[in-house]
């Protein structure tokens, strides 16, 4: 059973992350105010796990201003995709496992 | 909580989040069954003008020939007529969308519900915008035409909602086929498309999903 649990991802273990990343697998730019609504998160807390997968390069990000109101948006990266589709593989053999 | 409850539970959530991050789900089945009922109204009060003014049974009548006036003026009161039903079918639609989206939580005016708006839009507008071709051109595929692209905005917009509006877009695909056979019915096939099949399909996803 314990190399089953190494197949998940150390970096998606915070709720918070896996639903950043799950709302980025299905869409192509997300804003961070949708994505705020979304998940029901705060500023703070947020923008400390987006940087968190930025840093890892799970995710890209892209600053624009609408106006003067500065906008930013959340893309997936092809290493976030193979990560977050591992992670879920790795998911599904543990269930099947402890079934 | 086992390790197996938090993974299950971390499942539900990123499925969740998947389909509620990229599609409108709060549509709802009463939108359905009045725009059906404004659309059967719409079909009776056109199938009365017609035949006010056209008198089918009586061929010899100075009423059997109209003038080009009277054919003119009918039409305008047919497009008229159309508009306004059109109008309130989407008003209608739209109110108790709204209501079941404010109930949900969803937006009707955010980036989700504006992506399906807008590949809803795409073959509408095209459609709209060919049958204008057709009143000019030929009249009896006008019904057939918005049949079909109706059910293909549909069918373009069904990846962005629920998945089943799908299979109201063929229905109204394969029914604008068959109308395409039958010139001089149109108005016929078009009450069954807007009106029945919207009563229909609104009824039963009322049902199944909303009570």
């Amino acid at each position: 059973m314990k190399n089953f649990i190494s197949n998940l991802n150390k970096a998606f273990e915070n709720r918070l992350r896996l639903g950043i990343m799950s709302i980025l697998i299905t869409n192509e730019w997300v804003e961070f105010n949708t994505m705020k609504e979304l998940l029901d998160a705060t500023d703070g807390n947020l923008a400390s796990h987006i940087t968190a997968l930025e840093k890892i390069e799970y995710l890209e990000v892209r600053k624009a201003f609408i106006g003067k109101k500065p906008n930013t948006s959340f893309r997936i990266t092809k290493e976030g995709k193979k990560a977050f589709k591992d992670h879920i593989d790795g998911l599904e053999q543990l269930i099947k496992k402890s079934i | 909580m086992t390790e197996i409850d938090k993974q299950l539970s971390d499942l539900r959530q990123i499925r969740q989040l998947m389909e509620r991050s990229s599609k409108f789900i709060s549509l709802s089945g009463l939108s359905g069954i009045s725009a059906g009922i404004i659309a059967l109204i719409g079909a009776f009060a056109a199938r009365w003008r017609i035949h006010d003014v056209l008198d089918f049974n009586n061929v010899v009548s100075y009423k059997a020939i109209p003038s080009f006036e009277i054919l003119y003026s009918l039409m305008y009161e047919l497009i008229l007529l159309a508009l306004i039903t059109l109008i309130l079918a989407v008003l209608a639609a739209f109110f108790f969308t709204n209501k079941k989206a404010s109930e949900r939580g969803e937006s009707l005016f955010d980036s989700i519900s504006m992506r399906m708006l807008v590949n809803l839009a795409i073959p509408l507008v095209t459609g709209g915008l060919f049958c204008l071709f057709l009143l000019k051109e030929n009249i009896s595929l006008i019904a057939p035409a918005m049949l079909i692209f109706y059910g293909l905005a549909l069918i373009n917009g069904s990846r962005y909602t629920v998945d089943h509006i799908r299979y109201l877009g063929m229905a109204e695909i394969a029914l604008g086929l068959v109308a395409g056979l039958f010139p001089g019915k149109g108005l016929l096939f078009w009450a069954i498309g807007f009106g029945v099949f919207h009563i229909i399909y609104g009824a039963v996803m009322y049902y199944k999903l909303e009570r």
